[in-house]
């Protein structure tokens, strides 16, 4: 136990002195870090602006209420757009994701060496770059709309739905699939037979919640120019009409609340 | 074997379907069907546009072998320290932020209208994406890397502060019961009968923020929020594939890293 001396009393303490004095060296250290980083910052800001950001914040706020309610109705098809990049791009993901995720994991890769580190190199580069980004290069490759945005959906998602894939392969029971091999099961039954079932729950709860956070950003792909709510919401902001902007804000919140409480009830189901 | 089916060749036996019940099966079957006939009769595509376009995916595939480090590599270095300081600082004033809200956030520990309040500024948090907060915050505070940091550290609440509460639900409530009974204050309470168990998820959760934030400062500075974004915005605009080819290096190379290195120290905590 560590203790302290204090007025010649021993006195509890959490930490013995040594790692206590580590501690606050790693504060000290991390305080100084995010000062001198801040201080950058701080250096590439114009304080002006950010001292009148009140004032901005409520002209802001008395151009946004009240909501402009009657431009609902022309909100409809950007956000069936909007449903419809995310979901389909969850599809392509997921199509691309089912073998890449076998070629990746340890247990399935038909070549450690080789193989395996091509398909986690696809899974990294997939998921490092955000889907605006990815978007942003697709508009400029295959035009603005929709189809870009299910692409860029789509290429993002890969990554991440490999990745928990084939975590999910690398952590079956093996003993399973050598019952299933022992049957005299080819490749291909062993996959479907052995591997399968034990996969099928992991790979259900991955693609609901992917497309959860797929919803959430299909709402952005469209501020570059590939289509659905965001395209909408950039028009807006450029035409200063805030008070359209705010409907596109809520029917946001809206569709993002009811995606989040259907992926939630479905993995419920499911796990 | 939980489905047998007779066949000409006496019983056989069948894998047993994913969904067991056959009319939530079926009724699922065609409702996704009918959703995918939908959805592709609406969604409008120029193919003609999608051919056109396919030579300049070419050309940036191409522009990868080699990419063109040199002839923006001051932009880029600047961008990428740029976006190295906004995560930094970002990530602790988000954190910061998170510590009180996911406090609030936790049904066993907060009475319900704090509970409610702390749980809406979550969900308003969460439901945006981080590029419309940036939209927002470049408006109110100018363009730059402030307006990043604002972006970025707000987003944190939502993810942060929802995590935490809800490993400080999931906590012993016996440790801190036992804290209380010794007669300990609220601080003592918090900071030795609770912190103790989340710190584990706690430092956890900020190595993996930490390296969220790095990936979403690349594209808050498509809208104006500083960082290596702008930089690739600008790239991207020029057409200058390959220098658009040496910022997607950098940042996928960084991203690893800090992945590899939040992975490592995740580790090691738990």
């Amino acid at each position: 136990m560590a203790t302290a001396t204090r007025n010649g009393e021993r006195v509890w303490r959490r930490r013995e002195r040594g790692k206590q004095l580590a501690i606050w060296a790693g504060w000290f250290f991390g305080t100084l870090v995010f000062l001198g980083c801040f201080k950058l910052i701080s250096d590439k800001t114009i304080w002006f602006f950010v001292t009148d950001a009140g004032h901005q914040a409520a002209d802001l706020g008395a151009r946004m209420v009240p909501p402009n309610w009657s431009y609902m109705h022309q909100l409809w098809r950007p956000l069936w757009d909007t449903i419809n990049i995310a979901t389909l791009g969850t599809v392509i993901a997921i199509v691309i994701a089912f073998p890449i995720a076998f070629l990746a994991a340890r247990n399935t890769t038909p070549s450690v060496k080789f193989v395996r580190p091509v398909a986690l190199l696809i899974i990294v580069s997939s998921r490092s770059i955000n889907a605006l980004i990815w978007a942003l290069l697709l508009v400029a490759i295959v035009g603005p709309g929709v189809f870009a945005g299910i692409l860029a959906i789509g290429l993002r998602s890969i990554g991440f739905c490999a990745k928990l894939l084939y975590e999910a392969i690398e952590e079956i029971d093996e003993s399973q699939v050598e019952a299933v091999a022992a049957t005299g099961a080819a490749g291909g039954q062993v996959l479907t037979y052995g591997i399968m079932p034990q996969i099928m729950p992991a790979f259900a709860g991955i693609t609901v919640f992917r497309w959860d956070i797929n919803i959430r950003e299909s709402t952005v792909v469209g501020l570059v120019g590939a289509g659905g709510i965001g395209l909408e919401l950039n028009t807006k902001i450029m035409e200063l009409g805030w008070s359209s902007v705010t409907i596109i804000l809520l029917s946001i919140i809206a569709t993002v609340v009811v995606s989040e409480w259907v992926s939630a009830k479905v993995r419920h189901a499911i796990i | 074997m939980t489905d047998a089916a007779v066949s000409s060749r006496g019983r056989q036996w069948k894998r047993p379907p994913f969904i067991t019940s056959p009319l939530l099966r079926w009724s699922l079957i065609t409702g996704g069907v009918l959703y995918l006939a939908l959805a592709f009769g609406t969604t409008e595509v120029n193919w003609t546009r999608v051919w056109e376009g396919l030579p300049r995916g070419k050309q940036f595939l191409l522009a990868f072998a080699p990419p063109d480090f040199t002839s923006r590599w001051d932009a880029i270095v600047d961008g990428v320290l740029e976006s190295l300081w906004m995560t930094a600082v970002s990530t602790v004033i988000g954190i910061l932020m998170s510590v009180p809200i996911a406090l609030g956030a936790a049904r066993n520990i907060a009475s319900p209208p704090v509970y409610y309040f702390c749980r809406t500024v979550i969900a308003v948090s969460r439901s945006f994406q981080e590029v419309i907060l940036a939209i927002f915050f470049v408006k109110l505070f100018g363009f730059g890397p402030f307006a990043g940091v604002v972006t970025l550290s707000v987003a944190t609440i939502g993810f942060f502060a929802k995590l935490l509460a809800e490993d400080i639900e999931d906590m012993d409530p016996r440790q801190a019961e036992a804290v209380r009974a010794t007669g300990g204050g609220w601080f003592q309470w918090l900071n030795y009968g609770i912190q103790p168990q989340v710190m584990p998820r706690f430092i956890g959760l900020s190595m993996y923020r930490l390296d969220i934030n790095f990936r979403e400062s690349a594209i808050v500075g498509i809208v104006g929020g500083g960082g290596i974004g702008a930089t690739l915005n600008t790239a991207f605009d020029r057409y200058e594939f390959d220098s658009a080819a040496a910022i997607l290096i950098v940042i996928i190379a960084i991203v690893m890293c800090v992945e590899y290195s939040s992975g490592y120290v995740r580790r090691w905590v738990q």
